[in-house]
């Protein structure tokens, strides 16, 4: 049986933007090392609750907090985003935002920035401690790449790549941040079959390998029925249902809300 | 093959047609101002009608020119980055006889310069890398972090000034005031920065204006703290033991001083560059938000481009004070700033070989070209919109350095 | 009393040719999203080509009212085609371009302006003539607001309410708002944007001429960089009032100007230009969206 203890928790989450309430109530965990699947129309409000727990937004009331091992808890409201990401918590966007000037290997090693020190001092100088805290950081960023299967394209520009590596690429970089719950805002977008079979497995391998839990926003049903411990379900900024895939499956408001959808996985 | 001929024909003539077309609207534009000049003294009016058939003339030509350019860079796009400056620094840089060859001769050339040419020349040259310092300074800010910074001048007059004043009331000498004025002007950096750098771009631009401004206008008007705009006389030139020299001398002295500070700057920037901080910054450049999703603090690291481009601001202008030994507010105009983002802009942003060059560029040239000095400013002006429209990387385009790995040795090699 | 009042009008004068200048600064930047560091010069050019149709057609033996008019159309329609040209050279084909590239080509062309007129006519102040007589209803106060005052602010009020009416009542217009809140969109919906661009830059370059024709009439002198000063302060203006709206923009001109007026006469009149910059610097640091703004988020 899996660790029932809970890895981020979100709490009665309101987002006001002037008269719209985007966010309506939200109650949403992620338990240690689960995948939790957030779906929902779009609209539903479920990417202004990542950005709400990634710290863009402040949210008008609610909280969030996240359970990092061994540690006692911290509440990630009013938090910058680089503080959250530090905390241990980090994501990827839904129109990828990979920094395209840069090689690949350069975009993850960007990423280790919030885990390492060198300042001006020890960039300008160069002695030996920074030479060495640089080739962990090439070293590790490179093993990443490897374990996601980008090592081919180490020195290419991130706009070079094939779609496909490039969202691949977006999620080796927030893994570069070393977080124990990964963030994804609809990471099969624009996929075909295939590389959405293999961004399944992807995704397995990280939460059973790097033992990091997943909270993913996706629209690709099968992908989720597939591969969720869990599903929210949110509609018009309320949160309509919760459960097991076949649980939310089968409930009647969920398949109203998708107008008819199918849900055979 | 005769309709072939034909089509060829009439584009060619349309193209006159549309030639035509526009030097006629430009010598209509350029009537009133080119052609009629009112003589302030004897308020009688000049008619100047060489000027309508120079402005009808060239602008036929300049058409043509225009238009091909035009067509030029819409089509290339993306083949440009294979251009032949590419290829040859590529061919320099791998054959190292040439490589060599060329270091050591340059290298000869620099060391021996002052010796062979005159005062005159010599002081131009220092001046022309004193923009190259201020050059690479603001790339950090602009290149780099990609923060438009238009009151950059503000830091250049801290550094200058605090030197005068030292100097001035306290006997300060050079050597004591350079680590002093370049830390004033971080200081600075710091304190104008912090307010501002959560703006978006073009209100970052206008707000550092405002800033270079306003402590430009202080500087005018405060007169018992800046002595106004007659400004402070008499500055002491950097000393060597104690020796008393002559200005030839003092020159040739200034001369190896900024050889040494410009190759300093050149390797600290570029050490910078390809650091973990650098690499912040230009995460930063590329895209904020995701910049800050992956943990860089963004106004932590935008304080730091901020202030160290302000510290390079407040070296060059201790060394400013010490060459002129006079300064005055007159100095620290806007355009300063604009001449200075030129050097940047021009050269190619982001890149150390192109902001050299820009600097050398834009500073020697109009020194050689003396008959057109006049026309000086209007060049400038004039090339930074062409360089925009056409060649908006800058002559150098940012070939930044990246990292080339190679698993084999486990070792990184830069390309 | 009396010196408030005469602070008051000439803050209203002041006002009225910052915000008249601001109105094209708002309109490019609403439209484009484009800081016309030009725009100034326009301005500056419009007052030069008023002094030079002036003096030659003062020569042809016009004098007076006709003579000021005459001159200023021409001033406006000279300004306007300077505009329409600028922009089509400097802006047009950068406008798919990273934002940095049409602002330094922006600066570039300013600077390129400036020195175009200092080579082509003098660095001197040239004398400006006083185009417009005192009127003599005027008589009265005459020593708290003279007669080009009262035409300044009234030309002002007239050209703020025919470019509302004209944006608010004509196709143009409609255009232009389409335009300003999505390009795309109205691009997608048959706008010809580079119409409704080209009508932006004639309009907001003819009201900097109307400008800087009523301003120099004022004080009596121009010289090729009072574009530069002009251009920053109705820059501010436009800031002030909240950038990309109309009304804001002659808002934030009197509020600049009036400001401006009782900060110089109260207070000292040396640090006249700090005041300006101060204030934009404040309002940019603590209300970038102008006190008529409306504030743009980015969706992430």
């Amino acid at each position: 049986m899996r660790n029932m203890r809970p890895v981020l928790d979100v709490k009665e989450l309101i987002m006001d933007f002037g008269g719209l309430r985007a966010l309506d109530n939200i109650d949403l965990q992620v338990r240690d090392g689960e995948i939790v699947a957030l779906i929902g129309p779009n609209g539903a409000g479920k990417t202004t609750l990542f950005n709400c727990v990634t710290g863009m937004y402040e949210p008008t009331n609610g909280q969030m907090n996240i359970y990092p091992e061994g540690k006692k808890s911290l509440k990630l409201n009013n938090l910058k985003p680089n503080q959250v990401t530090q905390m241990g918590l980090a994501r990827t966007f839904q129109n990828i935002r990979l920094f395209q000037k840069m090689t690949v290997l350069e975009n993850v090693m960007v990423a280790r920035h919030c885990r390492t020190k060198t300042g001006i001092t020890g960039a300008v100088l160069r002695g030996e401690k920074t030479r060495k805290e640089e080739s962990e950081i090439v070293d590790y960023s490179y093993g990443l790449l490897e374990k996601m299967e980008l090592a081919q394209y180490v020195n290419d520009l991130a706009s070079e790549l094939p779609y496909g590596a490039q969202r691949r690429l977006e999620i080796a970089r927030a893994m570069a941040t070393e977080p124990f719950i990964l963030l994804l805002d609809e990471p099969a977008a624009g996929m075909n079959p295939k590389e959405t079979q293999e961004l399944d497995n992807l995704i397995t391998k990280i939460r059973g390998e790097e033992k990091i839990s997943i909270l993913l926003i996706e629209h690709d049903m099968k992908l989720v029925m597939r591969i969720s411990d869990r599903i929210f379900v949110m509609d018009y900024g309320k949160m309509i249902a919760e459960g097991t895939p076949e649980e939310v499956g089968a409930n009647k408001k969920v398949i109203k809300a998708y107008l008819g959808e199918s849900f055979d996985a | 093959m005769e309709n072939e001929e034909r089509s060829l024909f009439i584009k060619s003539l349309l193209e006159i047609r549309k030639s035509i077309f526009i030097s006629l609207w430009f010598m209509f534009l350029t009537f009133p101002i080119m052609v009629i000049r009112i003589k302030p003294l004897d308020r009688t009016i000049e008619w100047r009608w060489m000027n309508l058939v120079y402005v009808g003339v060239g602008t036929f030509l300049l058409s043509f020119l225009w238009s091909y350019l035009m067509t030029r860079k819409d089509k290339s796009g993306k083949e440009e980055e294979q251009s032949w400056q590419k290829r040859i620094g590529q061919k320099i840089m791998s054959d190292r006889r040439i490589y060599l060859s060329g270091l050591v001769a340059v290298c000869v050339f620099i060391i021996v310069f002052p010796l062979q040419f005159s005062t005159y020349q010599t002081s131009i040259m220092i001046t022309a890398l004193m923009y190259v310092m201020l050059g690479l300074g603001l790339n950090i800010v602009v290149g780099l972090a990609g923060l438009l910074d238009l009151g950059y001048v503000a830091f250049y007059a801290v550094g200058a000034y605090s030197y005068a004043l030292l100097n001035h009331h306290f006997g300060v000498t050079f050597w004591m005031a350079l680590p002093l004025g370049a830390a004033l002007a971080a200081m600075f950096g710091i304190l104008l920065g912090f307010p501002v750098l959560r703006l978006r771009g073009d209100y970052l631009a206008i707000v550092t204006l405002g800033f270079g401004e306003i402590i430009r206008l202080i500087l005018e008007n405060w007169n018992d703290f800046s002595f106004g705009p007659s400004g402070i006389a008499g500055i002491s030139r950097p000393g060597f033991f104690g020796m008393q020299f002559n200005l030839h001398q003092h020159t040739i002295y200034l001369y190896y001083i900024m050889i040494v500070l410009v190759l300093l700057t050149i390797v600290v920037v570029n050490r910078l560059q390809n650091s973990r901080i650098g690499r912040a910054w230009i995460a930063l450049r590329e895209d904020e938000v995701a910049c800050q999703a992956m943990g860089i603090d963004k106004t932590r690291t935008k304080l730091t481009a901020f202030a160290l481009g302000a510290t390079w601001a407040g070296f060059v202008g201790c060394i400013f004070a010490a060459k002129t030994t006079f300064i005055n507010p007159a100095s620290f105009t806007f355009m300063e700033s604009a001449i200075i983002l030129s050097v940047v802009v021009l050269g190619g942003m982001g890149s150390i070989v192109g902001v050299i060059i820009g600097a050398l560029i834009l500073i020697l040239l109009p020194e050689y070209l003396r008959a057109f000095s006049q026309y000086r400013m209007l060049v400038f002006g004039a090339s930074m919109v062409i360089i925009m429209v056409f060649r908006p990387q800058g002559i150098i385009s940012g070939i930044r350095q990246r990292y080339k790995f190679t698993p084999s040795t486990n070792q990184e090699a830069k390309e | 009393m009396e010196y408030f009042l005469e602070l008051f009008l000439a803050g209203l004068t002041r006002g009225s040719i910052y915000a008249i200048i601001a109105l094209g600064y708002t309109m490019v930047y609403g439209i484009i999203e484009l800081i016309n560091f030009a725009h100034g010069e326009i301005y500056m050019i419009g007052a030069f080509t008023a002094l030079i149709v002036a003096s030659v057609l003062s020569l042809l033996g016009l004098s007076g009212l006709s003579l000021f008019i005459l001159a200023g159309v021409i001033a406006v329609i000279y300004s306007a085609a300077y505009g329409y040209t600028v922009e089509k050279i400097a802006y047009k084909p950068l406008r798919q371009a990273p934002r940095l590239s049409p602002l330094i080509s922006a600066i570039g062309m300013s600077i390129f302006l400036q020195n175009y007129v200092l080579l082509a006519q003098t660095s001197d102040f040239l004398s400006f003539p006083s185009l417009i007589g005192e009127f003599g209803f005027m008589e009265p106060i005459s020593h708290i607001m003279r007669s080009s005052e009262l035409v300044i602010i009234v030309t002002t009020a007239v050209c703020t309410v025919l470019l509302t009416m004209y944006i608010k009542f004509t196709r143009m217009g409609k255009a232009m708002r389409a335009t300003a809140q999505d390009k795309t969109m109205a691009m997608l919906l048959g706008v010809n944007v580079n119409r409704v661009v080209s009508v932006t830059f004639i309009i907001g370059s003819g009201l900097a001429a109307v400008g800087g024709v009523l301003i120099s009439s004022h004080l009596g002198q121009i010289n090729f960089y009072i574009g530069f000063i002009a251009g920053i302060k109705a820059f501010t203006a436009a800031v002030l009032g909240g950038i990309g709206s109309v009304p804001g923009a002659v808002l934030g001109g009197f509020v600049l100007g009036l400001t401006e007026s009782f900060a110089t006469g109260y207070v000292s009149s040396d640090y006249e230009d700090v005041f300006a910059f101060g204030l934009l610097v404040f309002i940019l640091i603590f209300r970038p969206a102008g006190i008529l703004g409306r504030k743009t988020s980015e969706k992430v």
